[in-house]
């Protein structure tokens, strides 16, 4: 006896759920995320290694200066949130390509693994940055001793 | 009416277009600007990977943050750097391109114009960049 498989007429609506449509936001994300990236990249490559002594100056000292002011404390940190993700989602979108079977599943594990631990270790290191760590240069030395 | 008849009836409709239409990956400079944004993509990807944990190091000691980012001084790395840039400057750009193409309605038909205004400014990013740069890494202290 044959089986016989049910085939929906072609203009039959599929969308019977609501489901949340993931690429058409990873879409939008890339979009947005793109455009604030432009600022926030080229702000960060002009007062890093364009003004003053370009990447010469950057230094531990450099670094505590531009953390003590909590508007580069709040500009890292969405530059390290916004650039991560953005560059995690090209990467799934370059897996999902090239990739296939077992292999892709690995490769997206491992990007999901190493995003988490950089945005978690990026994330900790801007909110627990201590200028006094270590032995205190010259001019930070009184700052800290009076902590 | 015979077979004969019905493909002579058929045969102006199905020629196919002389070139393709409605694609903008195909070829030329929608195809290659679609490969250079991967490239630059999944080079800038590792760049950041490595450039959060040399950063990270700034909760480390100050000796270990100074040493690492020592070596982004050296003249080898001063050139990397430029690479680095270069790949930035044209994925940043090249995104504009793109999101002109989705969102405007004129996108689609002026992408490669915009291809090439991509190109000019990036070659004026780079033209006030790299001498900068140079001056930076080679110039005397």
């Amino acid at each position: 006896m044959a089986t016989s498989t049910a085939i929906p007429a072609p203009n039959t609506r599929q969308l019977k759920r609501r489901r949340v449509n993931w690429e058409m936001w990873g879409w939008l994300y890339m979009r947005v995320s793109g455009v604030l990236l432009v600022v926030l990249i080229f702000g960060h490559l002009l007062v890093n290694l364009f003004l003053g002594d370009g990447v010469k100056a950057i230094d531990f000292a450099f670094v505590a200066g531009k953390l003590a002011d909590p508007f580069w404390v709040v500009y890292d940190m969405l530059l390290l949130w916004f650039a991560l993700i953005h560059g995690a989602n090209g990467m799934r979108t370059i897996i999902n390509d090239y990739a296939h079977g077992r292999l892709r599943i690995v490769f997206l594990v491992a990007l999901a693994g190493a995003t988490i631990v950089l945005l978690t270790l990026g994330t900790l290191v801007l909110t627990t940055f201590d200028p006094c760590i270590g032995e205190p240069s010259a001019t930070l030395a009184p700052l800290c001793a009076a902590q | 009416m015979s077979t004969t008849d019905a493909a002579k009836i058929r045969a102006p409709k199905i020629t196919a277009p002389k070139r393709p239409v409605g694609t903008l990956y195909r070829g030329r400079e929608g195809m290659w600007s679609w490969v250079l944004h991967r490239i630059t993509g999944v080079a800038i990807f590792f760049f950041l990977l490595v450039h959060i944990l040399d950063t990270a190091l700034i909760r480390v000691s100050p000796e270990a943050y100074d040493a690492v980012i020592g070596t982004y001084k050296t003249p080898i790395m001063g050139l990397g750097e430029i690479g680095l840039v270069a790949a930035i400057g044209l994925h940043a750009l090249n995104g504009l391109r793109i999101i002109a193409i989705d969102f405007l309605s004129i996108g689609p038909r002026i992408q490669r114009l915009m291809f090439w205004i991509v190109v000019a400014v990036w070659l004026l990013l780079l033209a006030g960049f790299i001498p900068r740069q140079l001056l930076h890494v080679f110039g005397g202290e």
